[in-house]
Formats: structure tokens, C-alpha cells, sequence
């Protein structure tokens, strides 16, 4: 008897009959996220409903010397979730419970299950929101934005799930429920927690900041004929001193499919738009709006929408929100990136990912926040035409060397995941990638929590349990000291 | 299953929180994307098991996940599909084997179903034994609604004014046997916007119940007979009143696709739902004022599978002084689902209960809703739930009232409280 099988015999004393998954047809439904170019069938598969559930599920797998991986909605699109197929998948799609509205101190403790959009629908009618707005917020959960370090259109303005966390309640990779919060003294170790991606272990409380409804919010929609003249707005209204809640570019490509997807309407013959979104109290939204509106005319807009009423602003968003997923309509598959650039190097990028379309013959939809400078350019191919998608793949690399190129980053808000730590060591040094495996064995010295993600290979506490190769360069060098 | 048609699904996810049996069980083998990829496994050699048909079957049908898709899936063919396979290929136990022939050999079929009322409005008392029997049984007797007076309708109707139309009407299995007041009511609304309405007296069955069952080859039937019922009726709009039947009727031409001699003539035929095409045709009857509070209840088969939302509670919201107020989640199914409150019964009884909690929060009087099954469902539920009594009406008996000037008191059916 396998490893595996001799600890799912016991899985049965932690869960009932219907949390444990091994039927092989049922256990293939969870062999990817969102991003399905990776596939493995997890070993088993648990539905727990607590954190000691989930705690003693971790302390078998502790034991037995078993990889878990967490999984929420499974909606993440950089493999983050991608289950292994000798170990735990350990789902916490059926803990979904707001279990605290504490609105005189602005915060809610909820279940890692819960979505992005519940926080918000639970508290909306008391005029507070949850601020982070991945596009997928109808359905990932906030477990997975915590460890994914998600942000969203609105991030520009608000900060992303590290700047709306306040504390976590987490399963340590040796099954310990530890609470973390802001409060705490030391180092920040919720800092930490937040984005490390599911392997400092699996959060199962969290308390997450309320924001206040803005008083106004103001969504225009601005039609230019090509890209060039939207990055010229975006350097010219963040170069004023305003700071938008949101502005969004989309260009051609991908208005084409969010047309094709969800009818939104949007200026015919565009060859960008651009959604910018003021939020404040009224006197300062109606200043920077104009401000805004003059900028966009000055840089060449053709034509400029202004939503009047929340339906209105709704159907503005709903081509961006469903853009990714909307590209299925243009294109059989396709690889999302998600690069970041500084602002200003934009229009430089997008001219170098525009020579790349003609040298792979590929093309390339481009949907970004702009405002920040995060990319999301949707390499689309047709993947069963073989060796295609390792040409998109190719395409996609290339794309995330233009970005470190530029002094840039390989992920905004992605996160890493599997599908891309390869590209780690184009951006960090093996001592770099040394100095954060010291923080990872630090939480997880077995590797077992969610091996094989973020970085490029097992190293020092290894992703092999008990392997242990060499000693650390920093420790070597007498810079670290190894406890 | 169209493998074309499965490679559409990038696996977003956006499906999964409109999906009512995701909403109650959180597993992905219950959600939209899962059933995908359950195809996909079958697709790819992987047999029907017990545990992919039972997730297969699970499946209310209720398109939610179709309105929810950014990639525009086409999950209501994928389900079509996939369970006419299940069907083929799926042996089930005995118990559900004879549960089903009685379902198919009774519903459809409206001289049966008309045999059926009494002893179904008495099966009430009996709920208790039958249930023990078999679950489907105790849910029929729970769902059965008050036997009504028998209305027969004549075969044409003509325009109370200046005609604008002519337009022909199915009366429905469930809803004619059953609710035969709202086939009156629609009738009476027609004529009075200026319609002629032409009720063919031997129409049968649409085949919606066969079609969203996989059962194809009856579908097929009894979708060939509806379009020659009507083509011999001479008239080119067939307006229908329930949402589940007309739902089956705009895809007559996509079913009959293999046949098209059947396909050509079913595109010929306007099918049209009763709020859709009022609304195309524009109000001139006076609305009088009908003081009574509304939540209306959006079937899956009419907001999901047709579309139309808006036209409903335009019709409503236009009534002088009648409060219209919506339900939370509204785009989560109540259960009802066709046979499903029959074949699946525990499942069926956790949506409706979950959907009766959310009618009832909205303190309305009246319960408004365009199918007979969503209607019996969401009764049963508000009845367990002990909550004192709801009236439940069709938007054709609120337009009707609001019409010839009666008052919200004589609106809405109240099912006696079971014990």
C-alpha cells in the first residue's frame, strides 16, 4: 500500500464520507485551475468545513511525509492551485461562512471559502465595500486572494489584498492553527503570509479591513483609434497629480471579443478604449473629471462616455471584467500574462509586444491596468494544433523578458504559481532565491505545502522531505546563521 | 456531446456561484465546469459510472450558468446532449427505472394528468406512507396544487377591440390540468390588447419535459406534432404561457435539426412567451389600479433560457399602484426545475426551502412567477416553512385583475397547509 492510501484510510476519522474524494472520475474535476495548461489529478481530494479539520488533514500529511496543496474557487491563473498527483487536495470551497460584520471598527472575519464579492454584497447595504477587485470577484475566494496577494482594477488607488488584510487565522505546514495580525510586534509576519502563494501553509480565518462607499464615483469610457494615444493619456492624467480609482486600457483584439462575449457597446472603430474610474467626495470628483475629460480630448480621444447611472457603469465594466474569459469567443486557448512595467515605458512595450505578434505570426489581445503599469497581454493560440501552444508559450516568455528589460516584474497579480517559476532566476539571482527559501523553510522545513510553486527548484530544505543539499551560500559566507 | 462545443469552456469559474447544486454541496464535480469536464473524461472513452451519471443527473437544467459564461458556452446543449447518453447508456436501479416510466407516461399526456387530480389533491393525507414508498411519490403528493374547476376554453377567441393580431396558444400539460385559470386569464389579457387567439382543442404535449430529459426520440415526436397542431390552426405566433415549454419550443427547429423538411417548418413558426410578446406589441387595453405588493419569482426557463427578464416586470411595474419588489438571488433556481423536484427530491427540497426564505423576506402578498412547476414548488416550500399562507399567481392573472378592474383580493391560489 501506497503512502498516500495508507493515509486517506485515515482521512475517514477526520471527515465524514462525502469531504473525501478518491472516485478517479470525480477527482479528475479538480486537475487545474484557471489556468488549464497545467493538469494533474490530485492523489485525493478533501472538503473540509473547520480550521481543525484542515489542521489535522496537514498533521497525516506532516506525518506520513504527504504534499497538500489548498485550492479555493479555482480560478487562479498561474497554476497556483495545480494539485499533486501523490498528494492532498484540500478544498475550502465549503467553508464559506461571513462569521463577523464589525462595522463601528470597519472589519469582517470570514471563512477562506467565501468570495471576493460576498464581503462586499454583505455589507454594501451599510454603505462599506471590500476594496481588492480581482475581475474573477464573483467567484475566487478570498483564501486564494490572500495567498495569491490579489488585486483588481481598483488597486491603482486602494492597495491590493495586502493593504485590506488585518489578520489571518492559518494551518502551519505541521498542522498548527496560528493566529497573525497587524497588531502583532516583530516582524510582519502577515506581510509575509499574504502572497506567499500557499507554501507558508493554508489560511483559514480571515479578517479583512471595510472600506467606506465613496461618496461619488465617476466612470468614463474614451475611445481612441489606436494605443499610443490611451498611453498618452494615462502618463499625462497620472503626470496632473490625480490619482483614479481605476484606468483600464483595452485594445483592439480584446474589444473585439468582449464585444463578441457581452455586447458592451463600446465606441465602433476603436482601437483602444480606456476606462477610467474617479471615486472621492463629489467636489473633488467633478474637478478631477473635467481635468480628466481635457486630458483625454488633448490626447487624441475620439469619442468619450460618461456613465450616468450604476447600470450604466455596470455595462462600461462588464466588457473589461469578462475580457479574459471572453477571449474563449476569438480563440480556442490562450495564455494569460501578467507582466508589470513602469508606467512610463509603456507605450515602448506595447510597440516591442506588437513586433513580437509579426515575428511568432501570433496574436496578442492586450488588456491592462494602466494605471499601474500591469500587463495583461492574452497570447491566444489553437492548442490542438500541436506544438502551437509551446509556441505561445515561447511568445509569453519572451513577453515577461521585455518586461524585466524594462525594469519590470514577471507577475502584478497573478502570482507565480507554477507556470511561472521559471522565469524567477531572469529576475532574481540563485542568491536571492536562496535568501527566500531561508523564509520558506523557516515555516515549512519539510517542503510539503505547496511544493513545486513559485520557485524554479527544490532547494536547501528542498522539495524532497528531509533531503537536505549543501549548506546555504549566505551561511557559508557567515551572513546567515542556520538555527 | 459536441467535443467543439466542450472546448469552448476556459475554466473561469464564472459559473460556478449562479449554479444552484454548487451553491449547496461547494464541490466542483457539482458545478458547471465540472459537468464539463465530466463530459470531457466521456468524451475521451471514460464510461458512464454511477458517480458521473449521478452528478450528470443532478444537473437542475437551469441555464443560470449559460447567462453567467463570458465565453458564451453552450452548456444547454452540452446538458441536452449528455442526457440523452446518460439515457443510453446508464442503466439505473429498478426503483428509479419504475419512477420514471410513471413520470413519463403520466405528465405529458393531459387526459392522464387529468385522471390524476383528484387522487393527487387527496394524496396529501397520504404524503406520510407515500413517502415511505418512494421519495418521488411523497414529493408529488407534497407539490400536487388544489384540484381546480375544469375551464374549457373555446377554440378561437376573438379581440375585444380593433384587432392587432391573431395569434395561436398552447395551453400546456401541467398548466392547463392544473392552473387552468391562467390559461383563461391569458386568453381574456390577448383579446382585450386587440388579439385574435386560437386555441387548438387537441393540442398535446410540447415535449419539454422528453427534451430536458434526454429522452430525444419523444421530443422529437411530440415536437412534431405541436407545429403541425398549429400549422393546421393558421396561425404564424404561437404565444405560450409557461416558461418551460416555451423555452422547448424556440429550440423545436434546433432539435429537429437532423430533419429538414420539420426544421424549415418549425422556423416558420413564431414562438413567443406571453410577457415577450405583449410587450413587442404594445399596451392599449387601461390599466386599473390593483393595490398589492409583488415579488416576482424569475423561472430559469423564462430568464436563463429565453432572456426575458425585463418584459415581466415592465408589465407589472406598469400597473397603477401595484408594488413590485424583488427577490435575492434571484438568478438561483427554486428547485422545480421540470422533473427534477420528482427525480431528485432532497436536493429539490433544500433549493425550495432556501428560495421560500427569500420570497418570504420580501413581505410581498403575492408571489408572481410564469410556470406552473416554479409556482408548486415555491408553495410547497413557503407551506414547510410554516410561515403563515402565500398567494402565488401567474403575471397573466395580475395583468387580467388589473384589466377588468378586480380587486388584488380575488388574485393568487392558496394550497391548503399540509400536516
Amino acid at each position: 500500500m501506497s503512502t498516500l492510501q495508507r493515509l486517506t484510510e485515515r482521512l475517514g476519522d477526520i471527515l465524514d464520507e462525502g469531504s473525501v474524494i478518491t472516485d478517479p472520475v470525480r477527482l479528475r474535476t479538480y486537475d487545474c485551475d484557471g489556468l488549464t495548461y497545467h493538469r494533474a489529478t490530485p492523489g485525493v481530494v478533501v472538503l473540509p468545513e473547520s480550521a481543525e479539520q484542515i489542521a489535522a488533514v496537514v498533521r497525516l500529511c506532516d506525518e506520513y511525509g504527504v504534499p497538500f496543496v489548498a485550492r479555493g474557487s479555482g480560478t487562479g491563473l498561474s497554476g497556483g492551485a495545480l494539485p499533486r498527483t501523490d498528494g492532498v487536495l484540500i478544498v475550502t470551497s465549503r467553508m464559506r461562512r461571513i462569521l463577523e460584520i464589525d462595522i463601528p471598527n470597519r472589519r469582517a472575519v470570514v471563512e477562506p471559502g467565501v468570495t471576493n464579492l460576498a464581503i462586499s454584497e454583505a455589507v454594501r447595504e451599510r454603505g462599506y465595500y471590500y476594496a481588492p477587485d480581482p475581475s474573477s470577484q464573483q467567484i475566487c475566494s478570498i483564501g486564494g486572494n490572500v495567498a495569491e496577494n490579489s488585486g483588481g482594477a481598483h488597486c491603482l488607488k486602494y492597495g491590493f489584498t495586502v493593504n485590506h488584510v488585518v489578520g489571518i487565522e492559518l494551518v502551519t505546514p505541521q498542522g498548527e492553527i496560528v493566529e497573525l495580525s497587524d497588531r502583532d510586534p516583530g516582524y510582519d509576519l502577515l506581510g509575509a503570509f499574504i502572497g506567499s502563494e500557499g507554501t507558508l501553509g493554508i489560511a483559514t480565518k480571515i479578517t479583512v479591513r471595510l472600506s467606506r462607499t465613496p461618496e461619488a464615483v465617476t466612470t468614463l469610457l474614451a475611445a481612441f483609434t489606436g494605443i499610443e494615444g490611451g498611453g498618452r493619456a494615462v502618463s499625462a492624467i497620472i503626470g496632473a497629480g490625480i490619482v483614479p480609482a481605476a484606468i483600464e486600457m483595452m485594445d483592439a483584439l480584446a474589444i473585439e471579443a468582449a464585444e463578441a462575449a457581452v455586447h458592451c457597446g463600446y465606441p465602433e472603430g476603436a482601437g483602444a478604449v480606456l476606462v477610467v474610474e474617479l471615486d472621492g467626495p463629489h467636489a473633488e470628483v467633478d474637478h478631477q473629471f473635467a481635468a480628466v475629460e481635457r486630458i483625454c480630448r488633448e490626447t487624441g480621444a475620439f469619442e468619450i462616455r460618461v456613465a450616468a447611472s450604476a447600470e450604466e457603469r455596470a455595462a462600461i465594466w462588464k466588457g473589461r471584467k469578462s475580457a479574459f474569459a471572453a477571449v474563449g469567443r476569438i480563440s480556442p486557448a490562450y495564455i494569460v500574462q501578467d507582466g508589470v512595467v513602469p508606467r512610463t515605458a509603456l507605450p515602448e512595450v506595447l510597440a516591442a509586444i506588437d513586433r513580437l505578434q509579426e515575428e511568432f505570426g501570433i496574436r496578442v489581445a492586450n488588456v491592462f491596468h494602466a494605471g499601474d503599469g500591469n500587463l495583461h497581454p492574452l497570447v491566444l493560440f489553437d492548442d490542438t494544433v500541436p506544438g502551437q501552444g509551446e509556441h505561445a508559450e515561447a511568445a509569453s516568455g519572451r513577453i515577461l523578458d521585455l518586461c524585466i528589460e524594462h525594469g519590470g516584474s514577471i507577475t502584478g497579480e497573478h502570482g507565480v504559481g507554477v507556470d511561472k517559476s521559471r522565469y524567477m532566476p531572469r529576475m532574481f539571482s540563485e542568491e536571492d532565491l536562496d535568501t527566500m527559501q531561508l523564509v520558506r523553510c523557516a515555516f515549512d522545513p519539510k517542503g510539503l505545502s505547496n511544493p513545486g510553486k513559485v520557485f524554479p527548484t527544490p532547494r536547501l530544505c528542498g522539495e524532497v522531505p528531509g533531503v537536505r543539499k549543501g549548506v546555504h551560500p549566505l551561511v557559508e559566507s557567515g551572513m546567515a546563521e542556520q538555527f | 456531446m459536441d467535443p467543439e462545443l466542450i472546448k469552448d469552456c476556459v475554466h473561469c469559474g464564472f459559473c460556478l456561484p449562479t449554479c444552484p447544486t454548487y451553491v449547496l454541496w461547494g464541490e466542483e464535480m457539482d458545478s458547471p465546469r465540472g459537468r464539463i469536464q465530466l463530459m470531457d473524461q466521456h468524451v475521451h472513452g471514460t464510461p458512464v459510472t454511477d458517480e458521473m451519471a449521478g452528478h450528470l443527473d443532478a444537473c437542475l437544467g437551469c441555464m443560470a450558468c449559460v447567462t453567467a459564461c463570458p465565453s458564451g458556452v453552450r452548456y444547454d446543449r452540452l446538458i441536452e446532449q449528455t442526457r440523452a447518453v446518460v439515457e443510453q447508456e446508464h442503466r439505473r436501479t429498478p426503483d428509479e427505472r419504475a419512477v420514471r416510466a410513471m413520470v413519463f407516461a403520466l405528465f405529458p399526456y393531459r387526459r392522464r394528468l387529468r385522471a390524476m387530480r383528484l387522487p393527487m389533491a387527496m394524496s396529501k393525507r397520504l404524503r406520510p406512507l407515500l413517502e415511505r414508498v418512494n421519495p418521488t411519490l411523497g414529493a408529488m403528493a407534497e407539490l400536487a396544487p388544489p384540484a381546480p374547476r375544469h375551464v374549457r376554453l373555446p377554440p378561437v377567441v376573438r379581440s375585444r377591440r380593433r384587432r392587432r393580431a391573431t395569434v395561436g396558444l398552447l395551453t400546456g400539460c401541467v398548466q392547463g390540468e392544473f392552473f387552468p385559470q391562467v390559461n383563461a386569464a391569458t386568453v381574456r389579457v390577448l383579446a382585450l390588447e386587440g388579439c385574435d387567439v386560437v386555441i387548438p382543442p387537441r393540442q398535446g404535449c410540447c415535449g419539454a419535459l422528453s427534451l430536458h430529459s434526454g429522452r430525444e426520440a419523444e421530443a422529437k415526436r411530440f415536437a412534431r406534432r405541436t407545429i403541425a397542431t398549429f400549422e393546421r390552426a393558421g396561425v404564424d405566433t404561437v404565444v405560450v404561457n409557461a416558461a418551460g415549454c416555451g423555452s422547448s419550443m424556440k429550440d423545436y427547429a434546433e432539435v429537429l435539426k437532423d430533419d429538414p423538411g420539420w426544421s424549415g417548418r418549425a422556423e416558420a413558426l413564431r414562438f413567443r412567451d406571453l410577457a415577450e410578446f405583449l410587450v413587442e406589441l404594445g399596451p392599449v387595453a387601461e390599466r386599473h389600479p390593483l393595490p398589492v405588493s409583488v415579488a416576482y419569482h424569475d423561472a430559469c426557463h423564462l430568464a436563463h433560457a429565453q432572456g426575458v427578464r425585463a418584459q415581466p416586470r415592465q408589465l407589472l411595474g406598469a400597473i397603477p399602484e401595484l408594488d413590485l419588489r424583488e427577490i435575492a438571488e434571484s438568478a438561483i433556481c427554486c428547485g422545480s426545475a421540470g422533473t427534477y423536484n420528482l427525480f431528485q427530491p432532497q436536493a429539490a427540497r433544500e433549493l425550495g426551502d432556501r428560495k421560500a426564505e427569500r420570497v418570504l423576506a420580501t413581505g410581498a402578498d403575492l408571489l408572481v412567477s410564469a410556470n406552473p412547476g416554479c409556482t408548486m414548488q415555491i408553495a410547497a416550500a413557503t407551506r414547510r416553512a410554516g410561515k403563515g399562507e402565500l398567494r402565488v399567481a401567474h403575471t397573466a392573472e395580475v395583468l387580467d385583475a388589473s384589466l377588468r378592474g378586480l380587486s388584488p383580493q380575488s388574485l393568487g391560489w392558496v394550497s391548503e397547509v399540509a400536516r
